[in-house]
């Protein structure tokens, strides 16, 4: 028995292990060295590149900009997804339809299709400000100006994974139980009401799994960026990932790079932790 | 009201569905551009507004100076994913069942601490590791090779593999190896004989997003790979970055992406089926 059992989680654990551990473990003791283009090795400078990080204020703002684009995107994918998916739940004409097409977007490689959003946005040639145009708009500055690169950003970001949202919300939807129904009908209640009182308190539990799932990939967001503004213009949409993948891969400081992405990684576990503890207390009600 | 609320909600339903269509006819109608009708303004119904030309598509096979190679990139891509796909799914299926029919202990790590493990490592921005595998890569010398990207993509896909399967086979009843346990099947059997035949619905789901994770990945492919080894979504990038023909590139994106949009109709399925549902709790 003993032996059975570790043939089949050992293969996996030491296979993941075996990749994921010598480079964390080595990004911890290179962030204490002074690695850079012009030297390269492991020294030990004590905690100068932490200090460093700390003073760093556009690593810090590169944070905040990230926490207001996730906030802005997650929650719009959400609502988005939920209509969508409340929309399409039940049989209609062409529901199958709709669901597949509203798939798409999640299974389309993101750098592909930013390349394609890029001549989208482009300021003379694209579409973007030629409808635009149709309705009176003046030529927005899609990407040459700090708020447009912006929502350009958001816009992609929406386009490419309210489909994620809609899909798993749409699962739950399926596999929710009937009974609930069945006593709101009888009670006569309101279309409204019974999504209020019935529908959303059930479905929280996979709202909350799909919210902190987003949130997790959306912290991670340097695709689309890159892609598309170059984290510009100036460091308008620049991200945490984009501003050390600059310091790490293009000036190669390796060490203040390795300092600033471990920062990175403990901030970001610590906030979905306490993202995820708030959402369970205010959508379930209960702790953890 | 039912009626008009019908006809608002199909309004809606169609306004979304234009928004997600809209990159992809305005890809495919650039493909048919040539450099003229691109630079005169956005148009958008060929024959009406432009002479279509085909020259976007046949760049992409033609050899020489003005060619792009897609072909090349596209199997790259495919055999990277695929190999990555398969091995992630194979040992994270083998570690799923385990973790959800026995019960493991080393100190204070329990069963889902393991898992924990396991699925936390999509937390992990790709960039924290970018730097440490080139480094590996370049010791065992699987820089710029289709080994070594799979190497760093079973680790990116792993963790899906065991997250779909592990709820997957919470849902299978276990009295279903237990019977053949009784029949004289040793746990290794009773898996391979019983449970993977009955398993087909969470191998397709978590083959699927192996699929679309891997694919679509382009961090790793563009820190680690660099003439050899180009997949799609670096070849596209760094076509994007030269003189920028936009007929080519959109011919080129609606290649790259038409078969994971195919997975889609596979998705769908699936989902109305309510198998989907299992895997996200």
């Amino acid at each position: 028995m003993l032996k059975s059992k570790h043939f089949f989680l050992l293969p996996a654990l030491l296979t993941l292990a075996a990749i994921i551990l010598f480079p964390l473990i080595f990004t911890v003791r290179v962030s204490f060295s002074s690695w850079d283009v012009y030297q390269a090795g492991l020294d030990y400078i004590g905690g100068r590149n932490y200090a460093r990080l700390m003073e760093d204020t556009r690593f810090w703002e590169s944070l905040f900009r990230l926490s207001g684009m996730s906030f802005i995107t997650v929650t719009l994918q959400y609502v988005l997804g939920f209509a969508l998916a409340l929309a399409v739940w039940k049989d209609m004409a062409g529901g199958r339809f709709f669901r597949i097409l509203f798939l798409v977007p999640m299974m389309t490689t993101p750098v592909v299709m930013s390349v394609i959003w890029r001549t989208v946005f482009h300021e003379s040639l694209g579409p973007a400000n030629d409808i635009l145009s149709m309705v009176g708009i003046g030529p927005v500055p899609w990407l040459s100006s700090a708020a447009g690169a912006f929502i350009s950003v958001v816009i992609v970001e929406v386009w490419q994974w309210t489909p994620f949202m809609f899909l798993l919300l749409l699962a739950g939807l399926v596999s929710l139980p009937r009974e609930p129904y069945l006593a709101a009908a009888i009670d006569g209640a309101s279309p409204a009401r019974t999504f209020w009182q019935v529908t959303f308190p059930l479905m929280a539990p996979i709202s909350i799994g799909a919210i902190i799932i987003r949130l997790i990939e959306a912290s991670k967001i340097m695709d689309t960026v890159y892609v598309m503004t170059s984290g510009g213009p100036g460091t308008a949409t620049e991200t945490p990932s984009y501003y050390i993948y600059i310091r790490g891969l293009r000036e190669f400081q390796v060490g203040y790079s390795a300092a600033l992405s471990l920062a990175y990684l403990v901030l970001m576990i610590i906030i979905l932790t306490i993202i995820a503890k708030l959402l369970m207390r205010f959508l379930v009600g209960k702790d953890d | 009201m039912g009626r008009t609320y019908n006809i608002i909600k199909y309004l809606c339903l169609l306004a979304w569905a234009t928004f997600v269509v809209f990159p992809f006819l305005w890809a495919l109608s650039t493909s048919f551009k040539d450099a003229n009708a691109v630079t005169s303004g956005a148009r958008y119904i060929p024959w009406l507004e432009f002479e279509p030309s085909v020259e976007g598509w046949t760049s992409l096979f033609a050899s020489g100076s003005r060619g792009i190679n897609i072909v090349t990139p596209f199997m790259n891509s495919a055999s990277v994913t695929l190999l990555a796909s398969i091995v992630s799914l194979g040992l994270g299926t083998l570690a799923a069942y385990g973790l959800s029919r026995f019960s493991y202990k080393a100190g204070f790590i329990k069963n889902s601490d393991i898992t924990f493990f396991f699925i936390s490592q999509r937390i992990m921005p790709p960039i924290v590791l970018a730097i440490p595998f080139f480094l590996m890569l370049k010791e065992i010398q699987a820089l710029d090779t289709i080994f070594g990207l799979v190497i760093v993509y079973v680790a990116l896909l792993l963790p899906i593999a065991v997250w779909v399967m592990t709820d997957f086979f919470a849902s299978i009843p276990k009295e279903l190896d237990e019977m053949a346990m009784i029949d004289g099947c040793t746990p290794i059997g009773a898996f391979f004989r019983v449970v993977l035949p009955n398993s087909t619905a969470g191998l397709v789901v978590a083959g699927m997003f192996c699929l679309i994770f891997g694919w679509n990945d382009f961090f790793f492919a563009f820190i680690l790979t660099f003439t050899e080894t180009q997949l799609l979504p670096v070849a596209i990038v760094s076509l994007n970055s030269s003189v920028t023909p936009w007929w080519s590139l959109s011919a080129f994106a609606l290649i790259s992406v038409t078969p994971l949009a195919l997975i889609a109709i596979v998705v769908e399925r699936f989902m109305s089926r309510g198998s989907l549902a299992g895997a996200f709790r």
